[in-house]
């Protein structure tokens, strides 16, 4: 199937109205969650994940992927007008937007915004619609030598891009790791590490994991203070918004850039989108004239950054589509979600549900424009969002966490595991261990340890096998490469760099 | 022993203890066998770099210089530890009392106890919040909602 009739085949799907009403939901919830500080789209997505199971697979994707895309749309508000990233993307964005909104122009910095959002994000589809299927092509070549390579290396990315200490990050995914080893091996039938509980014959859902980690422990690190920001005044009205002439040529370049940026950073495992935004806004301060205005309120501060972060969206949807191998917290979540509806994501994913694929490719298309056509006027009503009390939100979400799990399993005991995940969370944002290498360790592991196995029964229980085959030997190559970074001081100087501006999380 | 007390240090020890409970696991599994590596082979080598990894952190720990960054600061962390005993407690409390009435507990006391607002506001919350999520959840969506003793 070639890309103009595989794209004609997703229209038909993203154009159903119950399919253009699940976008609209998706993209409304994702710019809501993207303005509140503390709510991911992670936490987001794994929260109402098993609410998702009794939908079509196709409409639930493309819900989905709107809360995933939209919360970059919505993060750059919360920037802009209190100087606190609505999620972690946006942390570039309030060095410039923020201080147009100090200096008057909160309108401007918000359309702009806005606009970047728009051309990218549409960029970034393009360039998913236009690599992803010659890559699962590509992809069917490899077995398991390749895959477990391919496993290693998206963990070591992950590892160095996802906190300040290697160690750290080391121990989290092999936390991971030791989480998704929980239940009866299947090679064998052994019960491993089962604590004596019946329940946990059958593993740890990953959903417990995810919701108990991200949403849970995002809630509890946003109890630990009472007060709100101040938040600046929302300028009303489109015209208001809407960036001068001068604003949008001053940003020509930074639209590109960000694009181009954003995408290629996104099919980079463990990168993400804020690495893409930070890489972004250097290469715009590099090539600028007026580069000693960055800081101070420029436009092209905030067209770059949140250009590359919406357009890193396409990307990383690439590795997890072609390959089943996601790059991120939230791609991590979005393949159990996969998973949990029967699919599997790989090189075959593509001709095997090309409704899916596409109806999402398409759903894209079309969900950037309704951010589009819905930021710009309403964004001081979704600016009213940050008004809500803790109280209100907070809470709440302990309950969506509670029947989301409860909805999966019908298991107390799952609620159990919820709360303690709750506090593992917590625990590991207060002691600095990020939570990306352990979710990604947790849904990689399974594949990885069967991939691993199966290169050994292969060859008889040589590892050379994994240094032998080329295209496994370069991955591996490049993983051992990747974690010796830290011992070179100049590239590990430029990664701790990166990761203060990450907040270390990819 | 200069620096035994700092989170580096705790941490670290706790996840060579889980490391070495690993190790002990997979020791007792089939390592390698006749159609290959067995149910211990890969929980082994994870459970052996968990354990030198952890222990190299509980070294560095004890060896590096004081930052600031390294605090807790207990104050915020006990708001949050007690939201979280308050959610432990109505996630036990479900067999007994049920979703409805445990949810509207934690909510009551999240936000009168912890957010210091009215009673009156605290006890509308619950009874909104839990009447809600009884209609969104059970009525509209047919998600099923733990129920308790009372049957509900």
């Amino acid at each position: 199937m070639d890309v103009l009739s595989g794209l004609m085949q997703g229209f038909a799907v993203a154009l159903q109205p119950v399919n253009l009403l699940w976008c609209f939901l998706g993209v409304i919830l994702g710019t809501v969650v993207g303005i509140m500080p503390g709510l991911a789209p992670s936490g987001t997505i794994a929260m109402l994940l098993p609410l998702t199971f009794a939908m079509n697979p196709a409409a639930a994707m493309i819900m989905l992927a709107g809360i995933y895309y939209g919360a970059k749309y919505g993060g750059s508000t919360t920037a802009i007008l209190l100087n606190v990233p609505g999620e972690s993307a946006s942390v570039v964005t309030c060095l410039d937007g923020h201080q147009m909104a100090r200096n008057g122009r909160a309108g401007p910095a918000l359309g702009i915004a806005a606009i970047a959002s728009f051309i990218a994000g549409t960029v970034g589809v393009l360039g998913l619609m236009l690599v992803a299927p010659p890559l699962a092509r590509m992809a069917l070549a490899f077995s398991s030598p390749e895959y477990f390579a391919l496993m290693s290396l998206g963990l070591a990315m992950v590892v160095l891009l996802a906190g300040r200490s290697l160690v750290k990050a080391l121990l989290a995914m092999l936390v991971g790791l030791w989480l998704s080893g929980i239940g009866t091996d299947l090679f064998s039938t052994t019960s491993r590490f089962v604590f004596g509980q019946l329940e946990l014959l059958s593993g740890i859902d990953f959903v417990v994991v995810a919701i108990g980690v991200f949403a849970i422990g995002e809630v509890l690190a946003c109890m630990e203070v009472r007060g709100q920001g101040q938040l600046l005044p929302v300028p009303r009205g489109l015209r208001n918004l809407l960036p001068t002439r001068r604003d949008l040529k001053d940003s020509r370049f930074a639209f590109a850039n960000g694009s181009v940026i954003g995408f290629l950073i996104g099919v980079l495992p463990g990168a993400g989108s804020t690495i893409a935004s930070f890489i972004s806004y250097g290469v715009e301060k590099a090539v600028s004239r007026r580069r000693e205005e960055f800081g101070r309120g420029v436009v092209e501060g905030v067209a770059a950054p949140e250009a590359a972060n919406n357009s890193e969206t396409g990307g990383a949807l690439v590795p997890l589509l072609t390959l089943g191998i996601p790059g991120s917290t939230t791609t991590a979540i979005l393949l159990a979600a996969l998973v949990l509806w029967g699919f599997k994501p790989g090189p075959l994913f593509i001709s095997d549900n090309p409704a899916l694929f596409w109806g999402l490719v398409a759903s894209m298309y079309i969900g950037n424009v309704m951010l589009l056509v819905l930021n710009l006027p309403l964004v001081p009503l979704f600016a009213q969002v940050l008004r809500a009390p803790g109280y209100v939100l907070y809470p709440l979400v302990f309950g969506v966490s509670m029947v989301g799990v409860y909805s999966v399993s019908g298991s107390l005991f799952d609620l159990g595991l919820l709360a303690a995940f709750g506090l593992l969370g917590y625990l590991m944002r207060k002691l600095d261990y990020p939570a990306a290498p352990l979710i990604l360790g947790l849904v990689l592991g399974g594949g990885m340890e069967r991939a691993l196995r199966q290169s050994l029964m292969m060859s008889d229980g040589s590892l050379s096998i994994l240094a032998t085959r080329p295209i496994s030997a370069v991955m591996l190559s490049l993983a051992l490469l990747i974690l010796l970074i830290p011992l070179f001081n100049k590239v590990n100087s430029w990664r701790l760099r990166a990761l203060e501006q990450n907040g270390g999380v990819p | 022993m200069k620096r035994v007390g700092t989170p580096d240090f705790w941490s670290g020890l706790a996840l060579a203890g889980l490391g070495a409970y690993i190790i002990t696991e997979a020791a007792q599994w089939e390592y390698l066998g006749q159609d290959g590596p067995g149910p211990g082979f890969f929980p082994l080598w994870y459970g052996i770099a968990m354990a030198a990894l952890s222990l190299g952190l509980v070294v560095s720990s004890v060896f590096r210089q004081p930052g600031s960054d390294e605090r807790i600061d207990w104050g915020k962390a006990s708001r949050a530890l007690a939201a979280w005993v308050a959610l432990a407690l109505s996630v036990a409390a479900l067999k007994l009392l049920g979703f409805l009435v445990a949810f509207a507990a934690l909510i009551f006391f999240l936000v009168a106890v912890m957010y210091r607002e009215p009673l009156r506001v605290a006890a509308t919350m619950a009874l909104a919040s839990a009447a809600a999520f009884y209609v969104l959840f059970a009525l509209a969506l047919g998600v099923p909602l733990p129920a308790g003793v009372l049957g509900f």
